[in-house]
Protein backbone atom coordinates (compact mmCIF):
# COMPACT_ATOMS: atom_id res chain seq x y z
CA UNK A 1 0.00 0.00 0.00
CA UNK A 2 1.19 3.70 -0.82
CA UNK A 3 0.41 7.03 0.30
CA UNK A 4 0.91 9.79 -1.28
CA UNK A 5 2.03 12.54 1.79
CA UNK A 6 1.30 16.04 -0.03
CA UNK A 7 4.56 17.38 1.02
CA UNK A 8 6.90 14.54 0.14
CA UNK A 9 4.83 12.65 -2.81
CA UNK A 10 4.03 8.53 -2.84
CA UNK A 11 5.20 6.85 0.27
CA UNK A 12 5.32 3.64 1.42
CA UNK A 13 2.62 2.32 4.36
CA UNK A 14 5.46 1.63 6.98
CA UNK A 15 6.24 5.68 6.93
CA UNK A 16 2.77 6.33 8.35
CA UNK A 17 0.60 5.35 11.49
CA UNK A 18 -3.49 5.60 11.21
CA UNK A 19 -5.10 7.12 13.54
CA UNK A 20 -8.76 6.85 12.84
CA UNK A 21 -11.78 8.35 10.94
CA UNK A 22 -11.10 11.97 10.15
CA UNK A 23 -14.07 13.22 12.82
CA UNK A 24 -11.53 14.38 15.05
CA UNK A 25 -11.23 17.42 12.82
CA UNK A 26 -14.81 18.28 13.55
CA UNK A 27 -14.74 18.54 16.92
CA UNK A 28 -18.10 19.60 18.64
CA UNK A 29 -18.66 23.08 20.97
CA UNK A 30 -17.52 22.64 24.78
CA UNK A 31 -21.13 23.70 25.28
CA UNK A 32 -22.50 21.67 21.87
CA UNK A 33 -24.09 19.48 24.68
CA UNK A 34 -24.45 15.76 25.70
CA UNK A 35 -25.71 14.42 22.49
CA UNK A 36 -23.09 16.23 20.18
CA UNK A 37 -20.35 14.75 22.58
CA UNK A 38 -21.78 11.24 22.87
CA UNK A 39 -21.51 11.30 18.76
CA UNK A 40 -17.90 12.65 18.60
CA UNK A 41 -16.71 10.48 21.57
CA UNK A 42 -18.53 7.32 20.64
CA UNK A 43 -20.38 6.80 17.59
CA UNK A 44 -18.81 6.32 14.13
CA UNK A 45 -19.52 4.76 11.01
CA UNK A 46 -18.51 2.11 8.96
CA UNK A 47 -19.07 2.61 5.53
CA UNK A 48 -19.05 0.27 2.67
CA UNK A 49 -17.42 3.09 0.20
CA UNK A 50 -15.90 6.67 0.42
CA UNK A 51 -14.29 7.09 3.84
CA UNK A 52 -11.99 9.87 5.89
CA UNK A 53 -9.08 8.82 7.32
CA UNK A 54 -6.18 10.70 10.03
CA UNK A 55 -2.80 9.56 8.69
CA UNK A 56 0.04 10.75 10.52
CA UNK A 57 3.53 10.79 8.68
CA UNK A 58 5.66 9.36 11.69
CA UNK A 59 8.33 7.84 9.79
CA UNK A 60 8.84 11.15 7.81
CA UNK A 61 8.02 14.60 7.46
CA UNK A 62 5.23 14.76 10.59
CA UNK A 63 2.60 15.67 8.73
CA UNK A 64 -0.94 14.86 9.66
CA UNK A 65 -2.63 13.56 6.40
CA UNK A 66 -6.52 12.98 5.75
CA UNK A 67 -7.07 10.00 3.17
CA UNK A 68 -9.88 10.07 1.10
CA UNK A 69 -10.58 5.86 0.80
CA UNK A 70 -12.69 3.62 -0.49
CA UNK A 71 -13.57 1.08 1.81
CA UNK A 72 -14.81 -1.52 -1.27
CA UNK A 73 -11.93 -1.57 -3.62
CA UNK A 74 -9.13 0.14 -1.72
CA UNK A 75 -8.24 3.07 -4.06
CA UNK A 76 -7.13 6.01 -2.17
CA UNK A 77 -8.89 9.09 -3.99
CA UNK A 78 -7.48 11.85 -2.06
CA UNK A 79 -5.04 13.22 0.40
CA UNK A 80 -4.24 16.84 2.00
CA UNK A 81 -2.71 18.47 5.20
CA UNK A 82 -4.68 17.99 7.77
CA UNK A 83 -4.19 21.90 9.01
CA UNK A 84 -5.89 22.88 5.76
CA UNK A 85 -2.96 24.94 3.67
CA UNK A 86 0.18 24.08 2.85
CA UNK A 87 2.82 25.68 4.84
CA UNK B 1 33.53 15.00 41.55
CA UNK B 2 36.32 15.22 38.76
CA UNK B 3 33.88 17.50 36.90
CA UNK B 4 37.10 18.79 35.19
CA UNK B 5 38.30 15.51 33.61
CA UNK B 6 34.90 15.41 31.79
CA UNK B 7 35.57 15.12 27.84
CA UNK B 8 32.87 16.14 24.96
CA UNK B 9 32.61 12.87 22.88
CA UNK B 10 30.73 13.04 19.69
CA UNK B 11 27.76 10.78 18.92
CA UNK B 12 29.53 8.31 16.76
CA UNK B 13 32.86 7.90 18.97
CA UNK B 14 34.80 4.71 18.95
CA UNK B 15 32.36 3.60 15.98
CA UNK B 16 33.44 4.90 13.44
CA UNK B 17 35.10 5.52 10.50
CA UNK B 18 34.21 2.48 8.57
CA UNK B 19 35.02 0.79 5.18
CA UNK B 20 33.71 -2.04 3.60
CA UNK B 21 33.81 -2.78 0.03
CA UNK B 22 33.69 0.44 -2.22
CA UNK B 23 31.94 1.91 0.83
CA UNK B 24 32.52 3.92 3.36
CA UNK B 25 31.08 5.97 6.46
CA UNK B 26 32.47 8.80 8.20
CA UNK B 27 31.11 10.82 11.15
CA UNK B 28 30.51 14.53 10.14
CA UNK B 29 30.80 16.95 12.55
CA UNK B 30 28.06 19.42 11.30
CA UNK B 31 28.91 22.37 14.04
CA UNK B 32 25.92 24.27 15.37
CA UNK B 33 22.16 22.60 14.54
CA UNK B 34 18.64 24.88 14.81
CA UNK B 35 15.56 24.51 13.85
CA UNK B 36 14.34 27.24 12.16
CA UNK B 37 10.06 27.65 11.56
CA UNK B 38 8.82 30.19 10.33
CA UNK B 39 5.95 32.22 11.92
CA UNK B 40 2.92 32.32 10.20
CA UNK B 41 2.96 34.21 6.79
CA UNK B 42 6.96 35.10 7.42
CA UNK B 43 8.02 32.18 5.08
CA UNK B 44 9.16 34.86 2.63
CA UNK B 45 10.58 37.28 5.16
CA UNK B 46 13.09 34.19 6.00
CA UNK B 47 14.12 33.35 3.02
CA UNK B 48 15.55 37.05 2.56
CA UNK B 49 16.80 36.99 5.98
CA UNK B 50 18.54 33.78 5.33
CA UNK B 51 20.21 35.06 2.33
CA UNK B 52 21.47 37.89 3.27
CA UNK B 53 22.80 36.50 6.46
CA UNK B 54 23.77 33.24 5.81
CA UNK B 55 23.94 33.23 1.66
CA UNK B 56 21.30 30.22 1.22
CA UNK B 57 17.40 30.52 0.70
CA UNK B 58 15.17 28.55 2.75
CA UNK B 59 14.73 25.29 1.54
CA UNK B 60 11.61 24.48 -0.76
CA UNK B 61 9.85 21.10 0.55
CA UNK B 62 12.18 17.85 0.16
CA UNK B 63 15.36 20.20 -0.99
CA UNK B 64 18.27 21.37 0.74
CA UNK B 65 20.32 24.82 0.12
CA UNK B 66 24.17 26.17 0.71
CA UNK B 67 26.94 23.33 0.68
CA UNK B 68 29.38 21.53 3.11
CA UNK B 69 29.78 23.72 6.22
CA UNK B 70 26.59 25.76 6.21
CA UNK B 71 23.56 23.96 5.34
CA UNK B 72 19.74 24.30 5.30
CA UNK B 73 18.06 21.16 4.83
CA UNK B 74 14.09 20.96 4.75
CA UNK B 75 13.04 18.57 7.83
CA UNK B 76 9.43 19.14 7.50
CA UNK B 77 6.30 21.30 6.96
CA UNK B 78 7.27 24.86 8.47
CA UNK B 79 10.72 23.30 9.79
CA UNK B 80 13.84 23.90 8.14
CA UNK B 81 17.03 22.72 9.88
CA UNK B 82 19.87 25.14 9.90
CA UNK B 83 23.42 22.96 10.19
CA UNK B 84 26.95 24.90 10.70
CA UNK B 85 27.09 28.41 11.57
CA UNK B 86 25.76 29.91 14.24
CA UNK B 87 22.12 31.37 13.42
CA UNK B 88 22.12 35.33 12.61
CA UNK B 89 19.98 37.00 15.58
CA UNK B 90 18.29 38.75 12.52
CA UNK B 91 16.31 35.36 11.93
CA UNK B 92 14.31 35.41 15.38
CA UNK B 93 12.29 38.35 13.50
CA UNK B 94 10.94 35.81 11.83
CA UNK B 95 11.14 32.56 12.64
CA UNK B 96 11.58 30.13 15.63
CA UNK B 97 15.19 29.41 16.27
CA UNK B 98 15.67 26.31 18.47
CA UNK B 99 19.25 25.18 18.94
CA UNK B 100 19.82 21.48 18.27
CA UNK B 101 23.23 20.80 18.69
CA UNK B 102 24.05 17.42 19.99
CA UNK B 103 20.67 16.29 19.38
CA UNK B 104 21.67 14.57 16.09
CA UNK B 105 24.03 12.09 14.86
CA UNK B 106 25.43 13.13 11.45
CA UNK B 107 27.64 10.72 8.96
CA UNK B 108 28.18 10.81 5.77
CA UNK B 109 28.06 7.52 3.21
CA UNK B 110 29.90 7.44 0.46
CA UNK B 111 31.14 5.29 -2.47
CA UNK B 112 30.29 3.41 -5.22
CA UNK B 113 26.72 1.59 -4.75
CA UNK B 114 26.02 3.58 -1.65
CA UNK B 115 22.75 3.65 -3.15
CA UNK B 116 22.90 -0.36 -3.12
CA UNK B 117 23.57 0.20 0.70
CA UNK B 118 20.80 2.49 1.54
CA UNK B 119 18.11 0.87 -0.97
CA UNK B 120 18.42 -2.06 1.78
CA UNK B 121 17.30 -0.28 4.51
CA UNK B 122 15.68 3.14 3.36
CA UNK B 123 11.62 2.62 1.02
CA UNK B 124 12.38 5.44 -0.83
CA UNK B 125 14.21 5.64 -4.04
CA UNK B 126 17.62 7.28 -3.76
CA UNK B 127 18.64 6.78 -7.08
CA UNK B 128 20.48 9.77 -9.18
CA UNK B 129 17.94 9.74 -11.71
CA UNK B 130 15.17 10.29 -8.77
CA UNK B 131 17.31 12.17 -5.90
CA UNK B 132 20.11 14.40 -6.96
CA UNK B 133 22.27 16.71 -5.50
CA UNK B 134 20.40 19.09 -3.11
CA UNK B 135 17.46 16.75 -2.84
CA UNK B 136 16.51 15.48 1.04
CA UNK B 137 13.92 12.94 2.38
CA UNK B 138 12.45 12.58 5.92
CA UNK B 139 11.85 8.49 5.73
CA UNK B 140 12.54 5.41 7.72
CA UNK B 141 16.13 3.83 7.82
CA UNK B 142 15.08 0.66 8.57
CA UNK B 143 13.42 1.44 12.04
CA UNK B 144 15.09 5.00 12.67
CA UNK B 145 13.11 8.60 11.60
CA UNK B 146 16.34 10.09 9.32
CA UNK B 147 16.90 12.96 7.59
CA UNK B 148 19.03 11.95 3.83
CA UNK B 149 20.36 14.22 2.07
CA UNK B 150 22.20 13.88 -1.21
CA UNK B 151 25.29 16.24 -1.11
CA UNK B 152 27.58 14.55 -3.58
CA UNK B 153 27.66 12.39 -6.66
CA UNK B 154 28.04 9.50 -4.63
CA UNK B 155 27.37 11.05 -1.15
CA UNK B 156 24.76 11.09 1.36
CA UNK B 157 24.47 12.76 4.44
CA UNK B 158 22.83 10.86 6.76
CA UNK B 159 20.89 12.22 10.61
CA UNK B 160 18.95 10.50 13.08
CA UNK B 161 18.65 10.90 16.64
CA UNK B 162 21.60 10.99 18.98
CA UNK B 163 20.58 7.87 20.30
CA UNK B 164 20.24 5.98 17.49
CA UNK B 165 23.92 5.95 16.18
CA UNK B 166 24.73 3.37 17.19
CA UNK B 167 21.84 1.52 15.58
CA UNK B 168 22.57 3.29 12.87
CA UNK B 169 26.09 2.48 12.58
CA UNK B 170 25.00 -1.56 13.32
CA UNK B 171 22.22 -1.41 10.68
CA UNK B 172 24.97 0.19 7.99
CA UNK B 173 27.88 -1.80 8.70
CA UNK B 174 24.96 -4.80 7.76
CA UNK B 175 23.99 -3.69 4.30
CA UNK B 176 27.24 -2.87 3.52
CA UNK B 177 28.82 -6.20 4.04
CA UNK B 178 25.51 -7.51 2.44
CA UNK B 179 26.15 -5.46 -0.75
CA UNK B 180 30.31 -6.01 -0.69
CA UNK B 181 29.65 -9.61 -0.62
CA UNK B 182 27.47 -10.04 -3.81
CA UNK B 183 30.75 -8.27 -5.80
Amino acid sequence: MRITCPYCGERDRREFYYRGAAVDLDRPAPDAGPEAWDDFVYLRDNPAGETRDLWYHEGGCGAWIVVTRNTLTHEISATEPASGGKR
Amino acid sequence: MCVDKLNAQTPCDGLLPLTIGTVSVTEVDPGAIHAVSAFQGQAKSLSEAMKAAHGMALPAPNRATGKSGARAVWFGPGQTMLIGPAPDPSLSAYAAVVDQSDAWAVVRLEGDGAEDVLARLVPVDLRPQNFKRGYTARTLLFHMTASITRVGEKAFQIMVFRSMATSLVNDLQRAMEGVAARG
